[in-house]
């Protein structure tokens, strides 16, 4: 039965590597892949639908070619959720060692201003820090990291509580290993995974807010071929036009679909704790 | 449990002032909103008028003491956009985003509960695959798309159900339903696994080898032992409705406080941003608290004394 189980479990991780292997690719091999330029207009060729000569997927209001935008579109939100995760992992990661292994004031002060974000919905914390900020690729990830930093910190400093208690931790201490070293040679290893399963788990998150902010009509701007902005514009054109909304959203379903499939497999392979 | 509601209701105070105080921070730190307001030829001098009259030439100390002091008293000033009191104007559209949730949250329980219970009964069975693949898209799928598919199906081809507004009982059933798929996928999955946990303990295994009926068995035996994390995310996840309301009443012209926020961002009308803020960290704090009595109703171990 177990083995039935684990075969499942890593079928569907295998599902998802796929899917999230062909974002990658799409973003990644773009110019190859795009039969045309993703910013190309042409009025003569505008909202045709899919299947017209040379538009597979068919055509914008602005006779730009669909496929070649969606494709685009996976650069745009990979790198975002890159950015983001990187971003977030590190800075959260590391105040939250830091408040878990020095505590103190700071750390108590530090975790109530978690507490307090942790309060927010985080689409409408991110939502609300891009208007403030100002549009574009670059404030999109000061938002999103500015309103996910603060799970990392959680989670990072529970499991440092909990490691540095532990008996190697205390042996090094009394062999004189200083505190710094401490710190990144044994409490950091050990909290690593938690790390990894809370990014893997954040990455889709964060593409689909993005999407989401961007479809609202903050972050990403128009032209360029985001997947929210593209959703937001077909709103316009859902009358005549369905394939403008369906194909950027399937993308954007097909990528989140295939990385959470991936972190799900991560946090059985990683954590004991959560292997049902 | 009195000294316990004392310090709950001063931290949810906490909370709201803290929330209160970075918005305000923030959106003056963002730019000049006169500017950002107001029509582009305009002259110099009825600007600083303008500037003037709404307070904004005065330091940063003093108007976020004025501020403050406005905000104790409900009085977070006028909206720039609709010349109206903000705090009246958010909450004018509270009770459209309360049905709202409401609904779906009574969506998400009604759906997700017996699909969850029904999966880790019936564990490797069709209804399991069935229930749990459902999930795992209802997860990934992107309410806005959603939304927008189903506006495309049911209202732009079929003629069925309104594209948005509010009006009768078919105003409600897409966004409901849009609001609601994503909690319920993850509720659904984790009432199977907090169903299989409960399963495995040894008073199941009692119950059964005392003979009990199976429905017994699961209504109450096994039930009440797996709603502790149900509720947790419940608690948690009804607050997240408010941000998904964000979106949902967006792309269906529901006239809510989610909507009326997007727009005030829009437009940049800080009062009614904070008028909104202010509305929704409170009622998000107070969800979490009444959650929070719920545990000790539900599972008497954790009552506080």
């Amino acid at each position: 039965m177990i083995t039935l189980v684990r075969i499942r479990r890593n079928g569907l991780g295998i599902i998802g590597l796929i899917l999230a292997g062909a974002a990658i690719l799409a973003a990644f091999a773009a110019p190859l892949l795009a039969p045309h330029d993703p910013l190309n207009a042409d009025f003569t060729q505008s909202l045709k639908p899919p299947g017209t000569a040379g538009h597979p997927w068919g055509t914008d209001q602005l006779g730009r070619d669909l496929l070649s935008r969606v494709i685009y579109g996976a650069r745009i939100a990979l790198f975002i959720g890159l950015c983001t995760v990187l971003l977030t992992a590190v800075v959260g990661g590391v105040l939250g060692l830091l408040a878990g292994y020095f505590g103190g004031w700071p750390g108590a002060v530090l975790m109530r201003l978690v507490d307090v974000q942790l309060s927010f919905p985080f689409i409408f914390l991110a939502l609300t820090i891009n208007a403030i900020v100002g549009l574009g690729l670059r404030n999109i990830i000061i938002s999103l990291a500015a309103a996910g930093w603060v799970v990392y910190a959680r989670v990072v400093r529970g499991e440092v509580l909990s490691v540095k208690q532990r008996e190697y931790v205390h042996a090094a201490a009394a062999l004189g290993m200083g505190r710094g070293r401490i710190l990144f040679r044994h409490v950091l290893p050990n909290v690593l995974p938690s790390i990894i399963i809370v990014a893997s788990l954040q990455f889709s998150q964060f593409i689909v807010a993005e999407a989401a902010i961007s479809f609202l009509g903050f972050g990403v701007q128009p032209p360029t071929p985001a997947w929210g902005s593209m959703l937001s514009e077909s709103r316009d054109h859902l009358y005549v036009a369905w394939w403008l909304a369906a194909f950027p959203g399937a993308a954007l379903a097909v990528t989140a679909l295939g990385i959470n499939l991936v972190g799900d497999w991560l946090r059985d392979v990683l954590d004991p704790k959560f292997r049902a | 449990m009195r000294a316990y509601l004392v310090s709950r209701l001063g931290q949810t105070l906490l909370v709201v002032f803290l929330s209160l105080t970075a918005v305000f921070f923030l959106a003056r730190l963002g730019g000049d909103p006169v500017l950002l307001f107001l029509p582009m030829d305009i002259q110099a001098k009825d600007l600083n008028e303008f500037r003037q009259r709404l307070g904004f030439n005065d330091p940063l100390p003093v108007q976020y003491a004025r501020f403050m002091s406005g905000a104790l008293r409900g009085d977070f000033g006028e909206s720039l956009r609709y010349k109206q009191d903000a705090l009246g104007l958010v909450l004018e559209r509270l009770p459209a985003t309360l049905r709202l949730g409401g609904a779906a949250l009574l969506l998400t329980f009604c759906l997700a509960i017996p699909v969850g219970v029904v999966s880790a009964m019936k564990r490797g069975s069709v209804w399991d695959y069935l229930g749990m693949g459902g999930a795992v898209l209802g997860q990934a799928i992107p309410g806005f798309w959603l939304g927008l598919m189903l506006i495309y199906l049911f209202s732009v081809r079929l003629g069925w159900l309104p594209t948005g507004g509010t009006g009768g009982p078919l105003h409600y059933v897409m966004p409901v339903l849009v609001l609601g798929a994503f909690y319920a996928a993850r509720m659904a999955r984790l009432t199977r696994s907090s169903v299989l946990d409960t399963l495995g303990e040894d008073f199941i295994l009692t119950a059964r080898a005392k003979g009990l009926a199976e429905l017994v068995v699961v209504g109450k035996h096994t039930l009440k032992n797996a709603a502790i994390p149900i509720v947790t995310l419940a608690g948690l996840e009804t607050g997240q409705l408010l941000g998904g309301a964000v979106i949902t009443e967006t792309i269906f012209a529901w006239p809510g406080v989610g909507r009326l926020t997007v727009q005030a961002l829009l437009n940049r009308d800080f009062p009614l941003v904070l008028a909104a803020v202010f509305i929704a960290s409170l009622t998000y704090t107070l969800l979490n608290l009444v959650v929070d009595l719920l545990y000790g109703w539900i599972d008497p171990r954790t009552r506080k004394s």
